[in-house]
């Protein structure tokens, strides 16, 4: 085995959407760092869906963004479908998406990548961790090379041990077309890492000139297009829509009859599937009552005929997947470019990480993406950005960022990895927060930019930009609380025109807003002043007062819920000695040894009572005392 | 603070019952055991086994009393800790005489509840069954321990976590609809949305409603008998009582003080209080015992108002009809064995009219009967299923909750899901906060049950 001569501060192994925000976050922070990948020309693949974003992953998206991230601006250069989610619905809900020209999205992160400074690309297979004394000192590669880092993040998606099924055929790969990573899960499972596997599975690409799309209904994106960014002014890719087709009863009995050929009612597949995403076959069996299935036809580009009907992933044979997509009006004379296929592979119980995603066994070691049993490339992404962080700051000596479940949705899903781990491929849901109307997509910028800034992530025009929108904020919130209807002729027209002819003299501004029946561009016509404002300013100012109630009454919870998020565990806290505690819980608490009493608190079967005698065992000497 | 001495107390309720327990919880219980207690078959303590012997008074030698004791080691006991019974004769005296021979060991007196908190700490029980026991240590009638006991054994957790259920139900479907809205799911079920939370407003509507008769269970009521001079109130207590407790003369005024007695009626524990006859006196010892009297009227949870019903409505009579005005009051017309005379203005304002002859006893058990049904619904309390609320924590949680029910079915037409959607989680974290439970993975698990999502 040769050692390379130089010493990484950051080695990332695995070059998906984890991975490349991984080696960026280092890179951009001054570490030397080094990304290595099965293969170079799947950096930012696309494996599944042609689309970014979507309900609480476009949130994560922008949180990425806001902490420094390139996701949002990756998306933002290559989409060419925009749109944003549940408008209808409130500010906190709204959500961002986006279709990808998947070839050009690849290639942009690939330039982006080796534009960046400290940063090597190199193309390999990482068969083992290089430890010495149980220390981690960098990695081997299947090539016979050796490279030594201070800290080395490991990003493997789907690839180790990754098998591929199709119908009852299966064979190794980390995707359709790449070989899979051997060795690496063995490794970590000798080490004491606790590897499970997991399935998932993507649907077949459609060429495009063999569906009838004037059968199908047409979805165009929102016009104009809104970007993810922060840093981006608008989107300048041309635009196309989607397609809207529905499966039928002759689908279904298609499906149905190819059961017996299904690796997964077979029992072929072991690994757990998402529940949120489940194959064709899977809908069809576990909702019998259903007529019908839709799927979105999304465009893989722009320059390609290939196109991806979501939700129509499957694993059953491709006899079937071909009379069955051909049983879908619109879809007759479809034909399949690359078959549907399901894919089990390994990943490592979430739990064994602290929550700055570094492994509780093994310094020095982050985890983060698919191997820590989630799906999805936010999810990955938001993880890839705190790995990387961490592994510089470990690095540089400081300490880990640990984003709150108060503070973001990265934070959220963080800490329900680390501490609930998974069973099912983890997504995102707004659902999962119990904050949701504090983390929105509109102001991840407030909730996060100070710290990407601080962290090095975010440029000093990108923070002035940042700095500027908040004070004007502030400056619009404190005018509109003080501003007071004098009742002018032309403001008693406009309220008359409203039917709000009873609204008396001396109302401020800021009161009127709060009406549900009175928006902000309603006051521009009020007064001058609000007229001039930027939109992005107008947004803050009617979301942060319409909501005002709410968002205090969110804001007290946090507080209330902030000592216990604060006391720490000792790392070495042996539950053993603290005798009061139920055998059940002590066994609990052994296992995933939390962080935080906070931590404690949300795993499942650790009582209220048991987090009593756990603050008390923390706090009291005296009882440690008696203890011992 | 937890600290982990060793605490003694007496665990039988004071002055009735035909044995007395001190329990003995903590390390140095065996130690306490082998000090003062000598068994007749000598062998020592052997754990959960009892054994029969005499309390010796360590210090002189002297025998206490006899006793029946038992050892109880850790942690298969109420505390988990290491447990000393001492089952020794009833009588009060003997009691205190025991306890404090086991307390010259060098063990601490117990505080109120501590074996129960210790419990709980110990993760014995759980902070519900906590509660409970500590109202089956305080309860003062069977109706009471019978509460307690259901409550302990969960009847209460189960009704909680049927509404939990109706609320997790709600807002798995409203979340759907949030997080899903590309997935085809058709319109918001608004529909099924408030049957599920209607559900859980009625139960914990009931719950509530069943929160004043817990505290009448537990506390018991009070129970004052007013009347004029001599028309049987003193006379209407002993029949009560079974016993000669009040002076009965047939001179009016005889009553000065107000006296009380407790007893249990059916299982409800009745304060009673008699008065002083109300009338226009020049004594000043009776007119003090009067103004007392009416002092009370307004504390007390119910009237009887005894009026002599051998003689007519006279103006004593309507002074107390006057007093009594904003009270509860049970019209007991007394002394029916004799020609009737009396004529009522208004019986309708009662919550009843009972006619007793105090003298003979008749009419007695039907008042008995008439004052339980005024405070309990009569088939509930036999119910199996029946649970009332009976701490004020469990009160207060489902008022919020109901709080935050109200404002969603409000809210449901104008307000935004998420919104909607905060109000179900802050009744589901109210009732959450009695059984110590959370929600979303359950939520998740909802939908995905019910939903076929996935794109």
């Amino acid at each position: 085995m040769m050692t390379y001569d130089q010493i990484y501060d950051v080695i990332v192994v695995g070059a998906g959407h984890a991975g490349c925000e991984a080696a960026l976050a280092a890179a951009r922070m001054g570490c030397r760092t080094m990304l290595l990948t099965i293969n170079l020309d799947a950096i930012a693949l696309m494996s599944c869906n042609p689309s970014i974003g979507g309900l609480a992953k476009g949130h994560l998206v922008k949180e990425i963004d806001a902490l420094g991230g390139e996701m949002a601006k990756n998306i933002d250069a290559t989409g060419i479908q925009f749109r944003i989610l549940n408008m209808k619905k409130g500010p906190a809900v709204r959500a961002s998406r986006a279709q990808a020209d998947k070839q050009l999205y690849r290639l942009r992160m690939k330039k982006v990548l080796e534009g960046q400074e400290n940063l090597d690309l190199k193309q390999g297979e990482v068969t083992e961790l290089y430890l010495e004394n149980g220390e981690l000192r960098g990695v081997e590669l299947k090539s016979g090379i050796r490279f030594l880092s201070k800290t080395v993040v490991v990003t493997t998606g789907t690839f180790m041990r990754g098998l591929i099924h199709i119908g009852l055929n299966n064979y190794p790969g980390g995707r359709a077309g790449d070989q899979p990573s051997i060795g690496l899960s063995d490794q970590l499972r000798t080490l004491g890492f606790n590897v499970g596997r997991l399935k998932t599975g993507t649907p077949a690409r459609l060429d495009a000139r063999s569906i009838d799309f004037s059968k199908l209904e047409t979805q165009y994106g929102d016009d104009p297009p809104q970007p993810f960014s922060f840093s981006s002014d608008r989107i300048s890719m041309p635009q196309i829509p989607c397609h809207i087709a529905y499966t039928n009863q002759r689908s279904h009995d298609i499906i149905r009859s190819g059961l017996d050929r299904s690796p997964l009612y077979s029992g072929i597949i072991e690994g757990i599937g998402p529940r949120y995403c489940p194959s064709i076959e899977d809908k069809v069996v576990r909702f019998p009552e259903k007529d019908r299935h839709q799927t979105f036809i999304e465009p893989e580009g722009l320059d390609t005929i290939e196109v991806y009907p979501s939700g129509m992933s499957t694993s059953l044979p491709i006899d079937i997947q071909i009379a069955f997509y051909r049983s879908i009006v619109g879809l007759e004379r479809v034909e399949i470019m690359r078959p549907a296929y399901a894919i089990e592979y390994d990943y490592v119980d979430p739990i064994q990480l602290h929550n700055s995603l570094e492994t509780k066994l093994i310094k020095n070691l982050y985890h983060a993406g698919q191997i820590n049993g989630t799906s999805g490339y936010e999810e990955a992404a938001g993880q890839g950005l705190v790995a990387g962080i961490n592994a510089a700051l470990r690095v540089k000596g400081r300490d880990p960022l640990v984003l709150q479940r108060s503070e973001a949705y990265i934070g959220v899903m963080i800490d329900d990895l680390v501490t609930l781990g998974t069973k099912e491929p983890y997504r995102m849901f707004t659902s999962r927060a119990e904050y949701r109307l504090l983390l929105r997509e509109d102001n991840a910028d407030l909730r996060l930019r100070d710290m990407g800034y601080q962290l090095g992530l975010v440029t000093e025009s990108e923070y002035a930009i940042f700095t500027d929108k908040r004070r004007m904020i502030t400056e619009e919130l404190d005018r509109i609380a003080t501003t007071r209807l004098v009742h002018s002729p032309h403001q008693l027209d406009v309220l008359a025109s409203r039917g709000l002819a009873d609204i008396q003299k001396g109302t401020t501004l800021e009161h009127l807003l709060k009406r549900p029946d009175i928006t902000y561009s309603d006051l521009a016509e009020l007064d001058t002043v609000s007229r001039e404002t930027p939109a992005v300013i107008c947004e803050q100012v009617e979301i942060q007062t319409k909501y005002k109630g709410y968002i205090d009454r969110q804001l007290e919870q946090v507080e209330q819920a902030k000592k216990m998020e604060t006391t720490r565990i000792p790392e070495n806290i042996d539950y053993a000695s603290v005798k009061s505690l139920t055998t059940e819980v002590r066994e609990k608490l052994s296992k995933n040894r939390p962080d935080s009493l906070g931590q404690a608190s949300r795993i499942p079967g650790v009582t209220p009572a048991a987090i009593s005698i756990l603050a008390i065992a923390l706090k009291s000497v005296s009882w440690k005392g008696t203890e011992e | 603070m937890y600290i982990r001495d060793t605490i003694a107390a007496v665990s039988t309720a004071p002055g009735n019952g035909g044995i007395g327990i001190i329990r003995v919880s903590g390390d140095q219980a065996a130690m306490v055991g082998n000090t003062i207690f000598k068994p007749v078959y000598d062998g020592g303590l052997v754990s959960h086994r009892f054994s029969f012997g005499a309390v010796i008074d360590a210090q002189t030698g002297e025998k206490v009393d006899e006793a029946m004791a038992v050892y109880m080691k850790a942690p298969r006991s109420y505390t988990r800790e290491d447990v000393l019974e001492l089952q020794c004769h009833g009588g009060w005296v003997v009691v205190e005489r025991v306890l404090s021979v086991v307390l010259s060991c060098g063990v601490r007196l117990a505080d109120p509840g501590e074996f129960t908190r210790r419990a709980f700490l110990n993760g014995r029980i759980d902070l519900v069954q906590a509660e409970a026991v500590m109202d089956i240590i305080a309860s003062k009638s069977e109706a009471a321990l019978q509460l307690a006991q259901k409550q302990s054994e969960g009847i209460l957790s189960k009704r909680l976590e049927d509404v939990r259920l109706c609320l997790l139900h709600a807002l798995a479907l409203v979340e759907a609809y949030i997080d899903f809205p590309d997935d085809d799911l058709g319109d918001t079920d608004t529909t099924a949305i408030l049957s599920s939370v209607g559900e859980a407003r009625r139960i914990v509507a009931d719950l509530l409603l069943t929160f004043e008769e817990g505290r009448i269970i537990r506390e018991g009521i009070s129970v004052l008998i007013v009347g004029k001079p001599n028309a049987g109130k003193s006379s209407l207590l002993n029949r009560l009582l079974n016993e000669n407790r009040a002076i009965v003369t047939h001179i009016p005024g005889t009553t000065r003080d107000i006296i009380e007695e407790t007893i249990s009626f059916d299982g409800l524990s009745v304060r009673l209080l008699d008065t002083a006859g109300i009338r226009q006196t020049d004594d000043i010892v009776e007119r003090e015992g009067i103004s007392r009297a009416l002092d009370k009227i307004s504390q007390a949870d119910l009237v009887l108002a005894v009026f002599d019903a051998s003689r007519t409505f006279g103006p004593e009579d309507q002074m107390i009809l006057d007093e009594v005005a904003d009270s509860r009051v049970i019209a007991v017309l007394n002394k029916t064995d004799l020609p009737q005379l009396l004529v009522l203005p208004d019986e309708g304002r009662f919550v009843s009219t009972v006619r007793i002859a105090a003298l003979s006893g008749e009419g007695i058990d039907l008042l008995k009967q008439t004052v339980c049904k005024a405070f309990l619904h009569s088939t509930a309390t036999d119910s199996r299923e029946y649970v009332a609320l009976s701490k004020a924590r469990h009160r207060d949680a489902l008022v919020s909750a109901e709080q935050s029910l109200t404002k969603f079915t409000g809210g449901l037409r104008d307000r935004n899901l998420e919104l909607l959607a905060l109000d179900l989680r802050d009744a589901l974290q109210a009732v959450g906060s009695v059984t110590g439970q959370t929600a979303t993975d359950e939520v998740l698990d909802l939908i995905f049950s019910s939903f076929c999502i996935g794109k």
